[in-house]
């Protein structure tokens, strides 16, 4: 568990996570304005984004874990037999 | 407090950087072989490199009281040559009785490729009949958990290899349970881009506790800090976590790991 409460990591962290969520979004707005932007609209790394950011948007404890995944080739049990 | 880094690639540093280490607290590093950022020609290329890491850099690291250690292979990215890898596999040996030598790594995979495989399975062979420690590089990215499974799997083929004697590096949030479940040590790689933070790290370690982890830098000729730990450290106390607890991740898991290898001789700060 976290040695620090809730209140205190919010308070520590916020700033930071504003920012992040800024370089997000000034990132996907760069890419929207640039030349040629129709042609990666439904690049699959867009979509993966979009997911990704659906994640973040749910609560839970493995929200960084299922990022992960998204993010993942799919492993097939069985590949060496 | 003082730390050992057990991966960091010291021959793409400079002197500089072991002083800045050592007045971190780095007391030791241990240096797995690995990719130059080209593909080597020859076994005579591999045979200066197992040279450097063995005779000069530990030389060079004591100059500023920082004591060495190495791990010898060919890397995955170079194990496409597979007639290249063999040979390299074949010399080895010549090298697994210096000092300093921790036993065989950075092994593993890259892009999870037949012919990566053949090379792990084949380094694994070499452990198993020559007794070595094994530590092992998992893929970035999208590869990583796929890999790291396939790296359990082939692992888990083979009975002569004990998991406690096997470290899983550069694990993240999807791939710490799958080798911590098969009984593994496991390291965290705290780089910038490609794999883990320092407060990603500390997350990990509030979730899965501090038993048979370790944190490195990774540090190499890209873009890295070979004060990482460091970084770490000062992570871990923000959140309030104990002297102990930390000096266990970053000091005491290493040292337990490395202590399995029997030519393994460490003098401890005064």
């Amino acid at each position: 568990m976290p040695a620090k409460t809730a209140d205190a990591i919010l308070d520590r962290h916020f700033l930071e996570l504003r920012c992040e969520i800024l370089n997000l979004a000034a990132a996907l707005d760069r890419i929207e304005r640039s030349v040629g932007f129709d042609g990666v609209r439904d690049d699959g790394r867009v979509e993966l984004l979009r997911q990704g950011i659906d994640i973040l948007r749910t609560g839970g404890t493995d929200r960084a874990e299922r990022v992960q995944m998204l993010f993942s080739d799919e492993y097939q049990a069985g590949w060496n037999q | 407090m003082y730390f050992i880094d057990p991966h960091v690639h010291m021959v793409s540093r400079v002197t500089d950087d072991y002083e800045r280490m050592r007045r971190m607290g780095c007391v030791a590093v241990s240096e797995p072989a690995f990719w130059a950022g080209f593909d080597r020609g020859s076994v005579d290329g591999f045979r200066d490199y197992f040279r450097q890491l063995t005779e000069f850099e530990p030389t060079r690291a004591g100059w500023s009281g920082v004591q060495h250690y190495t791990w010898l292979c060919i890397n995955a990215k170079e194990a496409e040559n597979v007639e290249l890898s063999r040979g390299v596999i074949e010399m080895i040996p010549e090298f697994l009785n210096k000092p300093g030598v921790l036993g065989i790594g950075e092994i593993g995979l890259n892009k999870n490729t037949p012919n990566e495989c053949t090379i792990f399975r084949e380094h694994l062979e070499l452990a198993a009949k020559t007794n070595e420690l094994v530590l092992i590089h998992t893929p970035h990215l999208v590869d990583k958990y796929k890999g790291t499974r396939m790296i359990v799997d082939m692992l888990q083929e083979r009975n002569d290899i004990p998991p406690h004697r096997v470290l899983i590096d550069h694990v993240e949030e999807h791939t710490v349970k799958v080798a911590k479940d098969g009984g593994y040590w496991c390291a965290m790689t705290l780089y910038p881009t490609t794999k883990c933070t320092p407060a990603r790290a500390a997350d990990i370690i509030e979730r899965y506790g501090d038993d048979h982890i370790m944190v490195n830098s990774a540090g190499d000729w890209g873009p890295s800090n070979p004060c990482a730990v460091p970084d770490f450290i000062q992570e871990m106390r923000h959140r309030g976590h104990s002297e102990a607890k930390i000096r266990k991740i970053v000091y005491e898991n290493p040292l337990e790991f490395f202590r399995q290898c029997e030519r393994f001789e460490f003098t401890p700060p005064e």
